[in-house]
């Protein structure tokens, strides 16, 4: 849509006006409930403030934190485009560090500028394949991809657990199960003594390439066309069926990636508890953000920031780090209550 | 039969119905007496559906005054008109297709008790039933009943709710003919029980067969009401259409030597197509199309025009015959494959059927042009601008803001948008499904204006209307559809009300050999 | 086969399915009056914390179900509100339920966490001491006794009641249901309450009667679980009964056969209730039958 500068920016002012009403509001109503649990929730807001904008290792785990949420956001908001509904970013999240992880244990001898590249692929091709069983069913017209999608995310991480628990059992730790440590070469690389990994790249470049496809190029024009009318896409000759398989598949992806950078990034090896519910997040960003790449980076950070404030109530207040899912939850309560016809943006 | 003196169940008098500008409704006298049929004729749009309605309380009338059983009352919705016992069944069914029969029955009684008195329901139902010949299980989905029973579901509803007269709104149209005789016997067997029926049809078969006084209405009036050991085809006929002899607009060329002068651009060789749920299907059609002439199609919409137009576009394959586009075997292509050789379509709803309403027009113009206008990933927007605003100035439409969102224009604005992409490539075959459905009249003329260029241009037309002027002003050719077959053919000799209207709603061409 | 095992398991899945069955048949009356609630994980988890809280602080399990049951329909009023009320997105308005029911589940569970409780006693059955075979088999909390009777309470109340036939129809089409005269808002705000109270329940059962401890997230993805076996129930209360029992004994048979040393994974085996309702729903995708309430499918389960 093409607006000029004036109109755009007031339109994005009131949008953060009203975005910035509904934080306070939920950092209210998330206070009071801390207070009433005997907790000091002002302090723990400016411990969080201080220790993510005054401190370089607390804005670097924000980061860290945003990179998964940007990757399922797009798996979600790609597919929503043409009407379809991804909930499953957090099955092919699994999936995708699935099929890293049996690259990185197979392939352990080859040189990180060809492993890596080719983990990133197969980390790809897992959340897609992923993704595309839901794509079939639904071109089909057998299974609405909601419930497929939701279906399968409980499938994959118990394969996930399968392999950890069966042939990729690491045998140094024999209580604790989980994958043999990946070789340096698979190790995705971070910048700067911090734990922000390639993965932010990924992330960015999704985000980017998402936004110029729709913005800029035909296909998304076509996708739009289906999305918004999609008797009339038929109508005019739009491969729909197409398109339904190529979407869930790219958006199988990156959600894919998302896992290979946990894998290869962050824990070093394959473990059964991969994701504090990344996929789902996700999905509310995308929802939140209408859809729209600049709002995916808004939404992931404020969520990322959110998770800070539990890291904080659970180190300096010990309160369990799932308690902070509370404030998420009224976030999204408000917004969900104050749009009385559907979701945020178009 | 009653007496003539006695006052009749219904009667409505002077009610006047306007929609803006559109009188719908000018009815000085209509009564309904108990235990008789009374049929309500007329074609489509002479306001036979509004008058139902206004009965039915989903209307209220601008004038007028509505008696049951000669107490003047007030409708002021359906359940006004259910309290006084007046029943109606629409041509949609409102059964709940998941529910069985039994539940939908019982939704619609008043008063239901909390706990469902499940063998009274029955009980009464059977009763009902087996009176009036409407017997169903009652446990089985109505969904997945044959639509002669969702239809007898329907009037068992309004009788065990206390039903005294039955309103029923083109009956038979969805019905097989085993499944009319069915509802003739029930209509019987009401009338023997003393209801009033309005039976609302424009088949004049099903009328002289059962109807005990025929009300034709033309233009929202009720033109004659007839007893039918009075009536005749030819009589209601010339009430139902009018008995002027139409204007020929001048041929614009020889009519008889443009015949086989062109290219046959479509044929249909024996196509057939059963399609999907709710759909018509189309049996054995057989016509050839050729460049340099419309051909109309005419008939009362609902007998398989959409499935036609799809099935020509290539939404629909068929199951059998072929299809044939400028004599390549077209029967499996996509609906891209037929569009890229130069097919045309312009819907009735251009909103829903032909534009995304949050685009804007002019990503609305790029839509449906294949490659043409690509530019590696992205869009030749220059390109595109250059020849949709050639496309608008030729038509002599005046050039839209291309950045609006489709869904603020006007249907009359949209049409237009429409039109200038869909003519801009010059295309060589124009399927037109209603396409002045529902415009000004500006637009209108504009429309079919445009159709003769096209044609004179030498693109082939396929003009498939309701509109029996529109299709005499433009056609060169007429075919009409009935019940997803072609009933016959017409030159612009016979172009006339009074020779096509019938052919339309299935009287047999040789009844008036008189 | 060992007889011990057979009862194991069908003990097992009898306590197992149990919380399964209260859940999912809450969902049932949900998803009848056509709203999804992916939220239920969260409602139960909110039921186990506030059961589990309630039983420590006054000492009686009965009083702890009573709160989980009146936690959970509080709970589930949000998400009434937001979806009935405000017309919310169903997926989005239940995920965000859930997230809320990990929180407050973890906020309400903390300060029980490690404590002892007194669980909902097993009942004695006549005839059978305590021990032997037969008591293992019979002897169970009232939560059980009362799963299959509340199940076909739910089903009377769904078909043969009048309420139960505007559920119905309100589940089907919300706008023929205001045609006929019924107030379509006011019956999803009823069925959400029943549906919250017996996810309340559902979660209980598990903290008060199963394990008798508190831990976070400790329904481990039986909502899910429960969502899916509303729809391999086909909506019907009572094949939910024989759902629970094939669900819950899949956790069972698969702790009885690790015991017994046979080479089954346990992980494979968790995933069969998952893929049964995938391949129940293809069959029905493939067969073009429509079992789900029309206005649900809407957003969840038609594919137009």
């Amino acid at each position: 849509m093409r607006l000029d500068g004036a109109t755009l920016w007031a339109c994005a002012s009131a949008r953060a006006k009203g975005f910035a009403f509904v934080t306070a509001a939920a950092l209210g109503v998330f206070a009071t409930l801390l207070v009433a649990a005997g907790k000091d929730p002002l302090e723990a807001y400016i411990d969080t403030l201080t220790y993510v904008f005054g401190n370089a290792y607390g804005f670097s785990e924000l980061l860290v934190r945003m990179i998964p949420l940007m990757l399922t956001a797009v798996a979600a908001a790609l597919p929503a485009r043409i009407g379809l509904i991804n909930v499953g970013a957090e099955g092919q999240l699994y999936m995708g560090a699935w099929l890293a992880t049996a690259g990185a244990l197979a392939l352990p001898d080859l040189p990180a500028f060809v492993l890596l590249p080719l983990l990133t692929l197969l980390g790809f091709v897992g959340g897609g394949l992923w993704a595309l069983v839901a794509g079939v069913l639904r071109a089909l017209r057998l299974v609405n991809e909601t419930i497929s999608t939701l279906l399968l995310n409980y499938i994959a991480p118990l394969i996930v657990s399968y392999f950890i628990f069966g042939p990729w059992r690491s045998p140094e730790t024999a209580s604790y199960p989980q994958s043999p440590a990946f070789v340096e070469a698979a190790r995705l690389p971070t910048f700067f003594h911090s734990r922000v990994h390639f993965g932010l790249v990924y992330a960015l470049a999704s985000l980017v390439l998402y936004w110029l496809v729709m913005t800029r190029t035909r296909i998304g024009l076509d996708m739009r066309a289906i999305g918004g009318n999609p008797e009339a896409a038929q109508r005019l000759g739009i491969p729909i069926i197409r398109y339904i398989l190529t979407v869930m598949f790219i958006a199988g992806g990156v959600a894919g990636l998302a896992g290979m950078a946990e894998v290869t990034a962050i824990q070093g090896r394959l473990v059964s508890e991969l994701s504090p519910g990344y996929g789902f997040i996700g999905f509310l960003v995308s929802w939140l953000a209408g859809s729209s790449a600049a709002g995916i980076v808004t939404m992931s950070f404020l969520f990322a920031l959110i998770s800070s404030v539990g890291d904080i109530l659970q180190i300096t207040q010990g309160v369990p780090y799932a308690v902070v899912n509370i404030l998420m939850a009224v976030i999204l309560f408000i917004v969900l209550g104050r749009h009385s016809v559907g979701s945020v943006a178009r | 039969m009653t007496a003539e003196g006695e006052t009749p169940l219904l009667e409505a008098k002077g009610i006047v119905k306007r929609f803006g500008a559109l009188v719908a409704n000018e009815i000085s006298d209509f009564s309904v007496r108990g235990g008789e049929v009374l049929a309500l004729l007329g074609e489509n749009g002479a306001g036979k559906s509004t008058l139902a309605k206004i009965l039915y309380g989903y209307y209220t009338p601008d004038a007028g005054e509505i008696f049951v059983n000669g107490r003047q009352v007030e409708i002021a919705s359906p359940r006004d008109a259910r309290a006084l016992g007046i029943g109606m069944v629409f041509q949609n069914f409102t059964l709940i297709p998941a529910l069985s029969v039994f539940d939908n029955v019982a939704l619609f009684q008043k008063n239901l008790p909390a706990v469902v008195p499940r063998a009274e329901i029955l009980e009464r139902m059977r009763r009902y039933a087996g009176r009036f010949r409407l017997a169903v299980d009652p446990w089985m989905q109505a969904g997945q009943l044959a639509v002669g029973d969702q239809q007898k579901v329907e009037i068992l509803k309004q009788l065990l709710a206390g039903a005294r007269m039955l309103i029923l709104d083109e009956p038979t149209k969805v019905l097989a003919p085993q499944e009319s005789e069915g509802l003739f016997e029930t209509l019987a067997e009401l009338r023997a029980e003393g209801l009033g029926i309005v039976l609302i049809t424009h088949k004049l078969r099903e009328v002289l067969a059962c109807a005990d006084r025929i009300a034709v209405m033309r233009h929202g009036r009720v033109v004659g009401v007839v007893d039918r050991r009075e009536a005749k085809e030819e009589d209601l006929l010339a009430l139902m259409f009018g008995d002027k002899p139409m204007q020929l607009p001048p041929p614009l060329l020889d009519p008889a030597g443009r015949h086989d002068r062109g290219i046959r651009a479509l044929e249909l060789v024996d196509v057939s197509s059963s399609g999907g749920a709710g759909q018509t299907p189309l049996r054995n059609i057989s016509m050839k199309l050729q460049s340099g002439e419309i051909v109309g199609i005419a008939g009362v919409s609902g007998n398989g025009q959409r499935e036609f137009g799809d099935l020509i576009l290539g939404l629909q394959r068929p199951d059998a015959g072929i299809k044939l586009l400028w004599g390549e075997d077209a029967s499996r292509w996509s609906v891209a494959a037929v569009r890229d050789k130069g097919v045309a379509s312009v819907p009735d709803d251009p909103l829903a059927l032909a534009c995304v309403p949050g685009l804007t027009v002019r990503e609305n113009l790029v839509l449906g042009s294949g490659e043409r206008y690509s530019a590696g990933l992205g869009v030749d927007w220059r390109r595109l601008d250059a020849d949709m605003n050639r496309s608008f100035a030729r038509l002599g439409f005046p050039r839209p803001n291309l950045e609006a969102r489709a869904a603020t224009l006007s249907g009359g604005n949209l049409q237009r948008i429409v039109l200038a992409r869909e003519l801009a490539q010059q295309p060589r075959l124009i399927v037109a499904l209603y396409p002045t459905r529902g415009l000004d009249a500006r637009s209108t003329m504009m429309v079919r204006a445009l159709l003769r260029d096209m044609r004179d241009r030498g693109a082939a037309v396929l003009l498939i209307s309701e509109d029996l002027d529109e299709l005499f002003e433009v056609s060169d050719r007429l075919l009409v559809l009935f019940h997803g077959a072609i009933a016959a053919e017409f030159t612009p000799e016979d172009f006339r009300a009074d020779l096509v209207g019938p052919l339309m709603v299935g009287a047999t061409e040789q009844s008036d050999a008189a | 086969m060992n007889p011990a095992l057979i009862v194991g398991v069908v003990a097992g899945s009898i306590m197992s399915g149990t919380s399964l069955l209260y859940a999912t048949l809450g969902e049932v009356v949900g998803e009848r009056a056509g709203i999804v609630n992916l939220g239920l994980e969260g409602i139960m988890l909110i039921g186990a914390a506030s059961g589990f809280a309630a039983t420590a602080l006054t000492g009686s399990p009965y009083l702890g179900i009573v709160a989980a049951a009146l936690a959970g329909a509080a709970a589930n009023m949000i998400f009434a509100y937001l979806v009935v009320g405000r017309h919310a997105n169903q997926l989005a308005t239940g995920l965000s339920l859930m997230f809320f029911g990990i929180g407050m589940s973890a906020l309400i569970g903390r300060p029980f966490v490690g404590v002892l409780i007194t669980g909902l006693p097993r009942l004695p059955v006549p005839g059978f001491a305590p021990g032997e075979v037969g008591a293992r088999l019979l002897s169970y909390d009232i939560l059980v006794y009362l799963a299959a009777p509340v199940s076909l309470f739910t089903w009377w109340l769904i078909f043969r009641t009048r309420w139960g036939l505007g559920l119905r129809t309100v589940g089907e089409s919300p706008a023929a249901a205001f045609a006929a005269g019924l107030n379509p808002q006011k019956l999803q705000y009823q069925a959400l309450t029943f549906a919250g109270a017996l996810g309340g329940i559902a979660g209980a059962h598990i903290s008060v009667a199963l394990t008798l401890t508190w831990a976070e997230g400790m329904t481990a993805g039986r909502g899910f679980i429960a969502i899916a076996l509303v729809i391999f129930a086909k909506w019907n209360p009572l094949w939910a009964i024989a759902g629970a029992l094939l669900f819950g004994g899949v956790e069972g048979l698969q702790l009885q056969l690790q015991a017994a040393g046979a080479d089954v994974s346990p992980f494979v085996m968790n995933m069969t209730p998952y893929l049964l309702t995938l391949l129940v729903l293809i069959v029905w995708g493939w067969s073009r039958q429509s079992v789900a309430p029309a206005a649900l499918g809407r957003n969840f389960v038609g594919v137009e």
